[in-house]
């Protein structure tokens, strides 16, 4: 296959966003992200309460969009809860919920309101989630929200060619990926495809096995995407067996090594006290993420982390700190 | 073809509550062939409906009736004295056959008995599936004769979603991913290469999304003739 497409990634335009996300990874710094769940309800003070675990420990925080398909807060809505408490918000936006007209109007108005970071995605499907007779959007897909974001922002014009008056919104423009899924051969190049339609960073899926995620990576090098875009690897620590076992059985294309299972019993040798074990566990899960992020970090061309820590973001400052990515909050 | 099931006898015999005598018509085209509305179906209906409503004392007279396409008017004049002696009609065509069926016989009611499902084909004995969505402006040539449509659950243009795994779609194990059968098949064509170009948004102006959809043949169309339809 050829490498055609590559001269069309577009060419750097600094700074795109004005945000701190930009700004550390254009600095070269290895960056770390961190994911916060909105509330299922409107309870404004659950946001500010994850909002303060996770501020100043990470660059930036993804905020979920209608996450496994089910009803939440509003990501833009969460977003600027995040940006009252000093928080940078990635939103995150779904192509299953919104046709054109709807996420060109919200990304207006997200940006109007200091949205600094984006982050599109296919989404998961309805038939998952909690309304499954929902009708699905798909007006767009993943590939074609970030060509439109791009045209938005550096064209300054909306999907339709036209002009928008005063500007596009300054927005960071982020893709995800996942190494693991099938057909493997089209992931790098699906990657690449990201990155020509304007993708300035990518979040990748949870890595649990870094030696198949080094031979993705050797392949996106080899492309030169790297040098195009800012890859973050996807990390997240294990709480228990059971919840390996989940991501096993429910998340499609997550490869966990059998080395975690061995890891977790062992913690929990010669412990009997049902709390102590839950506690050794989560323990092992935390030491675990470390030291997948101390190899990933050694993977030429990841530029930073993703720490996604579902509904455990107290453990997120644990395992910044023990990773050596930095030992206070950054203010 | 298009693709219908039977609805439960149930829901059509709650249709007909207020009816006492009703005409079933088959259509002997795709219904036909998919085994919901061929003239064994109308009978074994038929049947049924009398059976049940002997039982509940409210006995329901069904006539059985059976044209080769229920889509097409001229198929429909040899049914005009049939329905005449009947209160209302049950179509086992498709949604379509349904409404030309109501267009034809103003003063009837028709009802449905089938789900139309959709435009497909048969897989395996048993087994129809969806192949085709109508979006009025086809891309098959740009994807190796696999509809990503119709057959992938996200509609996607740009490659597989990040669930696809071991050739099955993330929504259902039982279905193939239609991305992954794009990528092998433009692997074994050696077509790869143009799966690396952007397909950009599609507009949907020509599919369900921009109404009505009509086809027009000047060459074809009768000169000041009203069509039956219009
Ligand atoms: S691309 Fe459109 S017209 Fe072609 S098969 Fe799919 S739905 Fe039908
Ligand atoms: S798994 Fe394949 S068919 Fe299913 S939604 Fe994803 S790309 Fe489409």
């Amino acid at each position: 296959m050829s490498l055609a497409n590559a001269a069309a990634i577009p060419p750097e335009t600094t700074p795109k966003s004005g945000g701190n996300l930009e700004r550390v990874l254009s600095a070269g710094q290895f960056a770390v992200t961190a994911e916060l769940g909105p509330p299922r309800g409107c309870d404004a003070d659950a946001v500010r309460r994850k909002a303060q675990l996770l501020k100043g420990w990470v660059d930036a925080a993804n905020v979920t969009d209608n996450q496994a398909a089910v009803v939440r807060m509003s990501s833009i809505a969460t977003g600027l809860l995040m940006i009252a408490e000093g928080l940078e918000p990635i939103v995150q936006m779904t192509c299953r919920d919104r046709n054109r007209l709807a996420m060109q109007s919200d990304l207006l108005g997200a940006a109007a309101l200091g949205v600094h970071n984006l982050l599109c995605l296919s989404g998961d499907h309805q038939s998952k989630g909690d309304h499954p007779g929902a009708k699905n959007v798909h007006d767009v897909d993943s590939i074609q929200l970030v060509a439109m974001v791009r045209g938005m922002r550096d064209e300054g014009h909306y999907q339709n060619g036209k002009d928008i008056p005063g500007g596009g919104p300054r927005l960071f423009i982020g893709a995800a990926e996942n190494p693991f899924a099938d057909p493997a051969a089209i992931r790098p190049y699906r990657l690449r495809k990201k990155v020509v339609a304007g993708a300035d960073f990518i979040q990748t899926q949870l890595i649990y096995d870094v030696p198949r995620f080094r031979a993705f990576m050797k392949k996106v090098v080899d492309l030169g995407v790297h040098e195009k875009t800012a890859i973050l690897a996807g990390v997240g620590p294990v709480k228990s067996p059971g919840m390996v076992r989940h991501l096993r059985q429910n998340v499609p294309g997550l490869a966990v090594p059998e080395t975690i299972d061995v890891r977790l019993e062992d913690a929990v040798k010669g412990i009997d006290d049902k709390q102590a074990r839950a506690q050794a566990w989560r323990n092992e899960g935390k030491r675990i993420c470390v030291e997948t992020i101390q190899q990933i970090r050694e993977i030429e061309g990841v530029a930073g982390v993703h720490v996604m820590a579902i509904e455990w973001e107290e453990a997120v400052p644990d395992i910044v700190k023990a990773a050596g990515l930095r030992q206070q909050p950054r203010g | 073809m298009i693709v219908a099931e039977k609805k439960p006898l149930e829901a059509v015999a709650r249709m007909l509550e207020n009816y006492d005598r009703v005409l079933a018509v088959g259509c002997g085209t795709c219904v036909t062939v998919c085994f919901s509305g061929s003239g064994k179906e109308v009978a074994a209906l038929a049947a049924s409906l009398r059976m049940k409503r002997r039982i509940e004392g409210t006995p329901l007279a069904v006539g059985e009736g059976m044209v080769q396409r229920q889509c097409e008017w001229e198929y429909l004049d040899p049914l005009a004295d049939q329905v005449k002696n009947y209160d209302a009609v049950l179509s086992l065509g498709c949604g379509v056959g349904v409404q030309t069926l109501a267009k034809r016989f103003p003063g009837t009611r028709v009802l449905p008995a089938l789900n139309t499902l959709f435009m497909g084909l048969p897989t395996e004995q048993g087994v129809w599936e969806e192949r085709c969505q109508g979006c009025g402006n086809c891309v098959l040539d740009k994807t190796g004769g696999i509809c990503p449509v119709s057959r992938c659950a996200k509609q996607l243009f740009n490659g597989p979603c990040g669930g696809s795994q071991n050739g099955v779609c993330e929504v259902d194990a039982t279905v193939p991913c239609a991305w992954h059968m794009i990528w092998e098949r433009a692997e074994a064509l050696g077509m790869t290469e143009a799966l690396m170009e952007i397909e950009p948004a599609k507009d949907w102006s020509t599919s369900r999304d921009g109404g009505l959809r009509r086809m027009v043949r000047e060459d074809l169309r009768a000169p000041r003739e009203e069509t039956k339809e219009g």
